[in-house]
């Protein structure tokens, strides 16, 4: 098992008050608090600074863990055989360390009363075309066991679980019975998911809409013609308005992620004008210049 | 691999009474009934014993409670922290377009 320095987790040296500890870990977690953090990996942090902060916020843990002496973060270490575990651990607040339920685990520290497991959390990464479809993840779930001696042991727990079609950025997914398991005969908890929709090359999402950018030529917008669009639902044909500009909006009603109502595909068009790099390129754009004689400015001038 | 798990959406479509929300969000219902006081879920019918929430709210209030016992701040404080999270996640979304 891994050493764990918890004064280096913390940012606190080893004389440090217990003031200074608290001080501390409020900072890091406000900095780190997965429901107010966007930091990578901040869930992970958060239960590391949780974990360290038990141990250094009570007198009598933060004592016997400076007993152990100055060691090299994860350096394999055993605790010392005249070790006696005998803290009452509080078993199913969260998965700790090995380290800390080696030193702070308790023997016994599953209680015998009957209760309902904790509710457990996950975020799961979804693209919109697995979004769109409905899609099936395999789930590597950290869980609270108990060793030979009944202590509490985390292991690892694969969990398959079938997304849904149409969820959207954000949403929650109740897996019913899949958190912490309950004790004394008590149900399980529920292990909650949250939805995080993935970026997409062309598709961004908006709730249940779809929006994508459509490059299009000057002539099919001035001339309204037909062009495939991308749907996340496969290609469909749209037929533009005659004398299209940029930006104009155009609405494919349901084609966004399904629900009830399922949401709309909304093509934002763009217009690309072509390079002119030939000789026979420039003078066509001299002919529109001449025939065309389009003013984008005039609003602006005639204001000032 | 083994068969999946069934899960469900908490979106709009689905629907708890007050006892079927606290025991989703394992909280007590004295709680909810301050939560909702506060203007944080809005749940449709009149009187507690009426209540329908969407599936919305577990998520709502889970995390208001998580803000409001690991930060040590009252409700009003937690409400206000959820909001403006809120805020700035919209504008994150909003953002990438």
């Amino acid at each position: 098992m891994e050493y764990k320095d918890y004064y280096k987790i913390m940012g606190v040296d080893r004389h440090a008050s217990a003031e200074d500890i608290k001080r501390a870990y409020r900072r890091l977690a406000r900095k780190y608090h997965p429901d107010v953090s966007k930091e990578k990996d901040a869930e992970a942090r958060f239960k590391e600074v949780g974990e360290a902060y038990e141990v250094l916020r009570d007198p009598e843990k933060r004592a016997a863990y400076d007993g152990l002496g100055m060691r090299k973060p994860g350096e394999e270490f055993r605790p010392p055989p005249n070790w006696e575990s005998n803290y009452g651990g509080r078993a199913g607040e969260g998965v700790h360390s090995d380290f800390f339920e080696t030193l702070f685990g308790g023997l016994g520290g599953r209680s015998s009363f009957r209760s309902r497991g904790f509710d457990t959390s996950a975020q799961v990464d979804v693209t919109l075309e697995e979004a769109y479809r409905g899609a099936q993840r395999a789930l590597q779930l950290q869980r609270l066991g108990t060793d030979e001696q009944g202590r509490p042991k985390p292991f690892t727990q694969q969990l398959n679980v079938r997304i849904p079609a149409g969820v959207i950025d954000g949403q929650q997914i109740r897996v019913a019975a899949q958190g912490q398991a309950g004790a004394g005969g008590g149900p399980a908890g529920d292990l909650f998911l949250e939805v995080r929709l993935l970026p997409h090359r062309w598709f961004r999402a908006q709730g249940r809409d779809i929006w994508l950018d459509l490059p299009v030529t000057p002539w099919e917008a001035a001339l309204g013609e037909t062009v495939r669009v991308p749907t996340l639902g496969g290609r469909v044909d749209l037929k533009l308005p005659k004398g299209s500009q940029t930006d104009r909006q155009l609405r494919l009603k349901g084609r966004g992620l399904p629900g009830n109502p399922p949401g709309d595909q909304l093509v934002l068009l763009k217009i690309m004008a072509p390079p002119a790099t030939t000789a026979a390129e420039e003078a066509l754009y001299r002919q529109m210049a001449e025939t065309l004689r389009l003013n984008p400015r005039q609003a602006m001038e005639s204001s000032t | 691999m083994t068969d999946p798990v069934s899960a469900l959406v908490l979106d709009e479509s689905v629907e708890f009474t007050l006892s079927e929300l606290c025991s989703a969000c394992s909280v007590a219902e004295q709680l909810v009934v301050e939560i909702v006081a506060e203007g944080i879920v809005e749940p449709i019918g009149a009187g507690p014993q009426h209540w329908r929430f969407s599936g919305i709210a577990v998520a709502r209030i889970q995390r208001v409670v998580r803000l409001q016992q690991e930060f040590e701040v009252n409700l009003p404080g937690a409400a206000l922290a959820l909001e403006l999270l809120e805020e700035i996640e919209r504008l994150r979304r909003s953002r990438g377009r």
